[in-house]
């Protein structure tokens, strides 16, 4: 059941739409373009080593878009299922964990871009690209936590819907997706890892672009106990609150 | 104890509902921006607590089940019926556990599936095959059992053709259709169904209804909310009739079914409409009373099928009416079939009518009726302005025709214990001749 709902999201997606599926690539390229020409040309700030910046900016783009498709998605989906909820009985779960799945369909595609792109810019990562799985799902983790929080206070308080249009646009900026994490100032890099997606921005780049791009360590385990807790915290309010849903959605 | 399915205790459920209070009519800005601000610190106050929000300035509970008790056994197939509000649908959302009881407790055995309303889990971006695919997962079946059934299911909805357009383009009929034919393909050990099945034309009707008696033949327990009184009674074994969230009978579905008809008439033999807050009938025409009496005057809601028996209404004429008005009976039965209207045909409708009380009487003739539950309606019509009915009361009295076995010769020779098929049982003529 978990699966038909991951497949129903995704096939819905894209439905009635000219190029489809395209949509999932030309985003996150086109965000790119211009972050590349603000950041990189217009601001010209430095990229990791001797990495093209426009690569740069696509690595961390990808794990971004990742979070912020499932973050929106998921904290939406048990108010736009709310048919479901109210006339059906299933484990209420599957509907934001599925969505978050889904969004794991657009992240793949993307991805392809990524080769076709290093490819390009004749850029090889060595080893690191390994451990790459385990940062796509640190990103999906990072999301989920803050997801089920979010759904579940959807269900009564539909200001959420509002806020989450706003942290998605304010984490865009404040997550180094445009710039490389590295020219945050060394005393404020801790503080700055407080934001989950720091670290595993970080940790993407460093698998795809190599040794270029360098994690920051103390940074990196903060941002692991920052996802940690908001896992905590999602799952437990879900779990206190989901027999309500179908009395308040 | 192993034979029960379900079994509820002391099952409650409660709602909290805002109010208004209607003394306070927002008239200035002054006003508009104080209520504002109190809203908004009470729904901040409330965010706070982790209460919903709930509109209005009182807030008032609202149990829409309080206090049930009820036992359903394996393989039974209970109605439940009840006039909107009565806590129909809560109480089957409570036992397909959507949502939580508010008090008491509810054991299930068993795998339950619930059809509380059709295509609840379609998607109207998808295909007729995808949704198939996707319902039958939401309500239960795993990827194996939708394959091995989806011929059968498709057969059904009879909606080959369209399998792969999307179902918002379906029509009205085609989709509830279609979302029904995955529903019934289930197979769960107890099964609960909200008003569904009244859908699709009348050969879909027809299929459902076969499908339903397969489903209930198969030994499964079935929970089945409707308004139909005919498909209970000819689905279901027993009846629990709800009335404001509590159980107000629950035994036999005849029995049951009476009570329900006759709503809140406590004597269903004699029905006052003058203790009615509105007046039943219009400014020429008005009813008083109606009641069953026997041969000999006695006031009875049973009757004997060999027995003649009088219907009575009392009304009254306020203003002259240029032809005498008509009342007529409308007998029901127990399915809500019409078995017939009557109206007097030996009176002079042309003649003029003075203002004033009058009764009339309708005797049913012993033979006539089958045993079984009838209800009478009834009407008055009269010719003011062309023909107008000046009230019709539905199921005003209810009366059960019984064969006493004993009664009967014929019976008593033949030996057939049984009933007697039919809505009607008239004694007509007969010769039988040797034909030499």
């Amino acid at each position: 059941m978990f699966f038909i709902f991951a497949w129903r999201d995704v096939s819905v997606r894209y439905k009635q739409t000219v190029i489809g599926v395209l949509w999932a690539v030309l985003r996150p390229l086109l965000m790119m373009v211009v972050f590349t020409v603000i950041f990189g040309s217009v601001a010209g700030l430095p990229s990791d080593g001797a990495t093209p910046y426009a690569l740069m900016v696509f690595a961390g783009m990808l794990p971004w878009t990742l979070f912020s498709t499932a973050l929106s998605d998921a904290s939406n989906s048990l108010v736009s299922n709310a048919n479901l909820i109210s006339k059906v009985y299933f484990p209420r779960m599957i509907v934001p964990l599925a969505t978050i799945v889904a969004s794991l369909m657009d992240f793949l595609i993307s991805f392809l871009i990524l080769i076709l792109m290093m490819m390009f810019y004749q850029y090889w990562s060595g080893w690191q690209i390994l451990m790459l799985p385990v940062f796509v799902l640190l990103a999906l983790l990072a999301s989920l936590g803050p997801s089920l929080w979010i759904a579940s206070l959807n269900v009564k308080y539909r200001d959420f819907r509002y806020i989450i249009p706003f942290i998605v646009q304010f984490g865009l900026y404040v997550s180094p997706v445009g710039f490389s994490s590295g020219v945050v100032p060394e005393e404020w890099r801790f503080l700055y890892s407080l934001n989950p997606m720091v670290g595993v921005i970080d940790g993407f780049r460093w698998c795809v672009l190599g040794g270029g791009s360098p994690i920051y360590w103390p940074g990196f385990w903060l941002s692991l106990v920052v996802v940690g807790f908001f896992l905590w915290l999602g799952i437990r309010t879900f779990r206190k609150t989901e027999r309500t849903f179908a009395d308040i959605i | 104890m192993s034979d029960i399915a379900i079994k509820a205790e002391n099952l409650g459920k409660k709602y909290v509902i805002g109010h208004y209070d209607d003394k306070e009519r927002y008239v200035s800005l002054r006003d508009e921006i104080a209520k504002g601000v109190r809203a908004f610190s009470n729904k901040t106050i409330g965010l706070i607590r982790g209460k919903p929000i709930i509109m209005g300035n009182s807030v008032e509970e609202i149990w829409a089940l309080k206090d049930l008790n009820f036992e359903i056994k394996q393989g039974d197939v209970v109605g439940i019926i009840g006039r909107n509000g009565a806590g129909k649908s809560t109480l089957l959302k409570i036992l397909s556990r959507i949502t939580e009881p508010s008090d008491g407790r509810v054991a299930i055995k068993g795998r339950v599936a619930s059809l509380l309303e059709v295509g609840a889990g379609f998607h109207p971006e998808l295909t007729g095959r995808e949704n198939i695919y996707l319902n039958g997962s939401i309500l239960g079946m795993n990827r194996g059992e939708i394959k091995k059934k989806f011929d059968a299911i498709v057969d059904f909805a009879g909606v080959e053709k369209f399998l792969d357009t999307p179902v918002k383009r379906y029509s009205s009929g085609m989709y509830v259709r279609l979302a029904f034919a995955v529903a019934s393909h289930l197979e769960p050990e107890v099964l609960l169904i909200d008003e569904v099945l009244a859908v699709g034309d009348m050969d879909f009707q027809k299929k459902c209804l076969g499908k339903m008696n397969d489903v209930t033949c198969d030994g499964r327990t079935v929970l089945f909310v409707s308004h139909s009184l005919p498909m209970i009674s000819s689905l279901c074994s027993s009846c629990i009739l709800l009335d404001a969230g509590k159980i107000v009978t629950q035994g036999a579905c005849a029995d049951v079914v009476l009570h329900y008809q006759t709503g809140s008439v406590v004597n269903a033999a004699r029905i006052d409409f003058r203790q009615k807050k509105r007046p039943i009938g219009d400014d020429f025409v008005v009813v008083n009373e109606a009641w069953l009496e026997n041969s000999s005057g006695l006031s009875k809601t049973e009757f004997s099928v060999s027995e003649s028996f009088l219907i009575n209404v009392s009304f009254t004429v306020i203003k002259v009416l240029q032809r005498f008005p008509q009342p007529n009976l409308h007998i029901m039965d127990n399915a809500g079939n019409y078995v017939f209207v009557t109206s007097p045909n030996d009176w002079d409708m042309r003649a003029a009518t003075r203002p004033g009380d009058y009764i009339a009487r309708c005797e049913l003739p012993a033979q006539l009726l089958n045993d079984g539950m009838f209800s009478v309606g009834i009407a008055i019509n009269h010719f003011e302005n062309g023909l107008t009915t000046a009230c019709y009361e539905r199921h005003a009295l209810a009366f059960n025709v019984i064969d006493r076995i004993e009664e009967n010769p014929l019976r008593q020779v033949s030996g057939w214990a049984g009933r007697v098929p039919g809505v009607v049982r008239p004694l007509l003529k007969w010769t039988v001749e040797d034909s030499l």
